[in-house]
């Protein structure tokens, strides 16, 4: 019984031959990336920003889809809706301009202005109370998010060190900020809502990107020591014969992380979109830009890198 | 030819038997429970227990069960939610404010499971509801606090020692500035400063003295605080009766409250919020009983009331002194322990220099008299009154502690005769707890219906569900028979991380759903690895099953390399992040974790079962 699949046996693309073409998209990619990040920033939602929160109660239990709609023709954008208590009472919360400012007067007003807007018809909405409300995270966060890169660097650095070789471990570093950087820089372009799911769903896109360029690499140092072939030919020959396993395992992992958009809620759009778009460029990047790293300048990697056994028994052969 | 050893098997076995075991509990439902604790003075007994179970059947609230647990909480459960809120309205009513009634849900598992550490995994605000405090230190007054205190501890050395001064006030840069009168020695007072503040930097000119405190030392001391902060709002909590409160710092200056199941967040900041002290109190002598009675009080002294209990059943009065010797301002630490001297528990307090001046005077005059120890909490009340929030405060006086003066007490002293360690214990946590080290201010408040967790469990359970069945179909039809064990081998992974969430207590939250639905994926990847392996390994005309045996082999190195450096991510995530991102770290490490093992070893058993006794093994479907 022939087994079903996916690609043929033995495909043979010359993905090397494009190595200049796919870095410079690459690296085009990056550049917008950070352009978008530098020019339209992003669109932080209340766990970075904070804002304001004001506690509506109704004369009978609101229909909270409805609320979120009305809200939003009324011009609160991205008001966060949820109910409490007894199931009469909304808690809404959004960001509002100059809040520092105006402190507990403009919560007020602000609190009226969402009472109005929210009421439905024959269900009016009362304010309960408003107040301000500070970001969940601070500055200390960006300090965190620091100590958390450079400790994923210099974790990946290591190890990578240790089982592979120094270049590979520069090259799927590389490749793992490239995807990184690329996937922030969607929502920076976006205007999508930056909250801190979306950040673990993008620390998250770092694991899997790594992952991916890893078992690139894990082949392309087995055809190293057991195929006589210039490094080129051994690189294409090494992502033809994993690419079936690279287009599987992202095809399930895109198909998990559609159920997670789809199914999982409007709190869970964010991150399962960042991870979407993570497994789509991890992916690509594992193919496109970590291998042909590895012909590159310094990174330029050569059988003798992967042997280091064979290199200290040359070096003795030499000595007299 | 293809063999898997005995002993792997018995591993695999074990760890199935135990998955299944620590997973169960999440099967169990919670019953929605009101929990109820004891004040201080106030007893959870059977007497109490039929007070509300009448006052429950004269309301018509039906319940389920009642029963004195053994933390000595009464646990009633009832059927549904709202038999749940009834009840707490009840007995809230009929208890009064000697007891505090908390939402609750209570456990359904069968005893000996607990016994053997086996729980369900402790949902997060996102699932179950509840009440979500952010609290800032207030810096300015913490440091403030502080200066003022320097301040007055200089005032009192200067004044013990005879040296006029026109002003001693805190000045800008984290300084305190002592103006002496004209033709005082100067020189005299440099070392006494030195002595009793070695840490601080002083300088003097002709007719002033600035003392400076350490940038370093006002940093340990507001860590320091925050510390103390937490150890005062968990105490705090307990009282509440809530069950897995979250308590955490967050940077320097800030805790994060997590109260989940609390939905009356008036009750949770009345309690958070509530700032208390201490007062040491001289004991007059006289019938406080009589005095009560006939409100005849000694004009030094006034009427405080004890938490034991009379013979009448009202707390025992008693006279103290209107002057307060030094109160919880003064005191800087206090710890309980076992005095050999005496053969009571017993608690020793120590104080800073002024408390210590004070206690020494009075304790050297009063030697044989007794002293008392006086609560007082500020309970800041929260009412609606015509729609509009009002806010006041409640003062409660309560007398702890009463001791004899047995010698001349100062900085350090110890009060004893307690009747037991739990009860030295108590005080010193009192005395610590007391009161707040620094001011806090609620920076964020959230409060979560549980209305909302149950629609995030479903969306959740939903979106798992279905990245599930997308990869258990598209393995049947791609592998075959291959894809049959990869479906076993995730299915068990699944189970595991279950059981791992559970039995480490890990609270799950919203993130902790979707990194399960990641997990799933870095499941698959181990799986496909193999199994596109073994087709590569076949197709290069091995027999098959050399073939799997070699694509196992060959692709657990593979795994090992992927996962660790994965595993590394997430554990950055889990170090580093709090919160949703905290949570979502260990998550995937747990999955990463399970999956490289259930895609290794248990996929390898069960392929091995299915194809390894057979003698001529012609093709493998896969």
């Amino acid at each position: 019984m022939k087994p079903f699949n996916l690609f043929p046996y033995d495909s043979n693309i010359d993905f090397m031959r494009m190595r200049w073409v796919s870095l410079t998209v690459a690296l085009l990619l990056m550049v917008v990336a950070l352009g978008a990040m530098g020019a339209r920033g992003f669109n932080f939602s209340l766990d970075f920003t904070g804002g304001v929160g004001v506690e509506l109660r109704y004369a009978k239990a609101p229909d909270v889809d409805k609320v979120r709609e009305q809200l939003e023709a009324a011009n609160f954008n991205g008001a966060q809706v949820q109910n409490f208590g007894a199931g009469n009472d909304l808690l809404v919360r959004l960001q509002a301009d100059g809040k520092q400012e105006g402190g507990a007067d403009k919560a007020s007003s602000i609190g009226d202005a969402v009472a109005k807007a929210a009421s439905l018809a024959g269900n009016p909405a009362e304010k309960r109370s408003s107040s301000v409300i500070s970001a969940q995270v601070g500055k200390d966060l960006a300090l965190k998010g620091i100590y958390a890169v450079l400790f994923v660097i210099i974790g990946f650095l290591g190890y990578i060190s240790l089982r592979f070789e120094k270049k590979f471990a520069v090259a799927a570093i590389i490749t793992t900020m490239h995807d990184v950087l690329i996937c922030v820089g969607w929502f920076a372009l976006s205007g999508h809502e930056f909250d801190l799911n979306v950040l673990a769903g993008i620390l998250s896109v770092m694991g899997f990107s790594i992952n991916d360029t890893i078992v690139v690499f894990d082949r392309v140092r087995e055809n190293f020591r057991g195929m006589r072939a210039d490094p080129v030919t051994i690189l294409n020959k090494s992502v033809n014969q994993t690419l079936s396993r690279t287009v599987i395992t992202s095809f399930v992992a895109f198909l998990s992380m559609l159920s997670l958009y789809i199914y999982g809620g409007d709190s869970l759009r964010g991150m399962a979109e960042a991870m979407i778009i993570g497994i789509i460029i991890g992916t690509l990047s594992s193919i496109f830009v970590a291998c042909p790293l590895l012909t590159m300048g310094l990174l330029k990697v050569s059988k003798q890198d992967l042997l280091p056994k064979a290199r200290d028994e040359e070096a003795l052969a030499r000595r007299p | 030819m293809l063999e898997y050893s005995r002993w792997k098997y018995l591993v695999i076995l074990l760890v199935l038997v135990l998955s299944v075991f620590y997973a169960i509990p999440n099967a169990f439902p919670q019953d929605p429970a009101v929990q109820v604790t004891a004040n201080r003075g106030a007893k959870v007994d059977a007497a109490m227990q039929q007070r509300v179970e009448a006052a429950l059947k004269k309301a018509s609230v039906p319940f389920k069960s009642s029963a004195i647990e053994k933390d000595g909480n009464l646990m009633l459960r009832t059927a549904d939610d709202d038999a749940q809120s009834r009840a707490a309205e009840v007995m809230r009513a009929e208890l009064g404010g000697g007891y505090v009634v908390a939402l609750n849900q209570a456990s359904t598992l069968p005893g000996w499971m607990q016994a053997l550490g086996a729980k369900s995994m402790s949902l997060g605000l996102d699932l179950r509801g509840g009440v979500y405090f952010l609290m800032q230190v207030d810096r300015e007054a913490a440091l403030a606090k502080r200066f003022e205190a320097t301040a007055e501890d200089t005032r009192v050395l200067l004044r013990d020692n005879q040296i006029r001064y026109t002003s001693v006030e805190p000045a800008s840069g984290n300084s305190v500035v002592a103006s002496l009168s004209p033709g005082q020695d100067i020189s005299k007072v440099r070392p006494l400063l030195a002595r009793d503040m070695p840490t601080y930097q002083i300088n003097s000119t002709d007719d002033s003295i600035t003392i400076r405190i350490p940038d370093a030392e006002l940093e340990k001391m507001l860590t320091d605080a925050v510390q103390q902060n937490i150890g005062t709002l968990s105490n705090r909590i307990n009282e509440l009766g809530v069950a897995e409160p979250i308590i955490q710092r967050q940077g320097a200056d800030r805790i994060a409250v997590q109260l989940p199941g609390v939905q009356d967040t008036a009750q949770a900041k009345r309690i958070l919020g509530a700032t208390a002290t201490l007062e040491y109190r001289g004991v007059i002598e006289g019938n406080a009983i009589e005095a009560r009675d006939t409100g005849n009080v000694p004009p030094e002294a006034r009427i405080y009331y004890r938490k034991e209990l009379g013979p009448d059943g009202k707390p025992l009065p008693i006279l103290l002194n209107k002057r307060i010797i030094t109160s919880g301002e003064q005191l800087q630490s206090a710890s309980s322990f076992f005095d050999s001297q005496s053969g009571t528990p017993a608690v020793s307090v120590r104080l800073n220099s002024i408390g210590g001046q004070r206690m020494f005077e009075y304790s050297s005059a009063h030697v044989g008299k007794s002293m008392a120890v006086v609560y007082i909490e500020r309970v800041p009340e929260v009412r609606i009154v015509d729609g509009k929030e009002v806010r006041s405060n409640r003062t409660s006086e309560q007398v702890i502690s009463v001791a004899t003066i047995q010698s001349t007490l100062g900085k350090d002293f110890q009060t004893t005769g307690l009747e037991s360690m739990k009860e030295g214990a108590d005080l010193a946590l009192l005395l610590r707890a007391g009161a707040l080290a620094a001011p806090m201010d609620f920076v964020d408040e959230r409060t979560i219906g549980p209305s909302l967790g149950k629609e995030n469990i479903e969306r959740g359970l939903t979106a798992v569900a279905f990245s599930f069945i997308f990869a258990l179909l598209f393995f049947l039809v791609y592998y075959r028979m291959f894809g049959l064990i990869t479906c076993l081998a995730l299915l068990i992974n699944l189970l595991m991380v279950f059981a791992l969430m559970s039995l480490l207590g890990a609270t799950m939250s919203l993130p902790g759903l979707a990194g399960i639905a990641l997990t799933v994926g870095m499941s698959v990847d181990a799986n496909v690895l193999i199994n596109e392996r073994i087709r590569e390994e076949l197709r290069m005309g091995l027999p098959p099953q050399k073939a799997i045996a070699e694509g196992y082999d060959r692709a657990s190195g593979t795994i090992l390399d992927a996962n660790v450096t994965a595993f590394l991510a997430g554990l950055a995530m889990a170090a580093f992040g709090t919160g949703p991102l905290r949570g979502f770290g260990i998550t995937t490490m747990l999955g990463i974790a399970t999956s490289a093992y259930t895609a290794v070893s248990v996929s390898r058993g069960i392929a091995t079962l299915i194809y390894g006794g057979r003698k001529k093994l012609k093709s493998v479907a896969i």
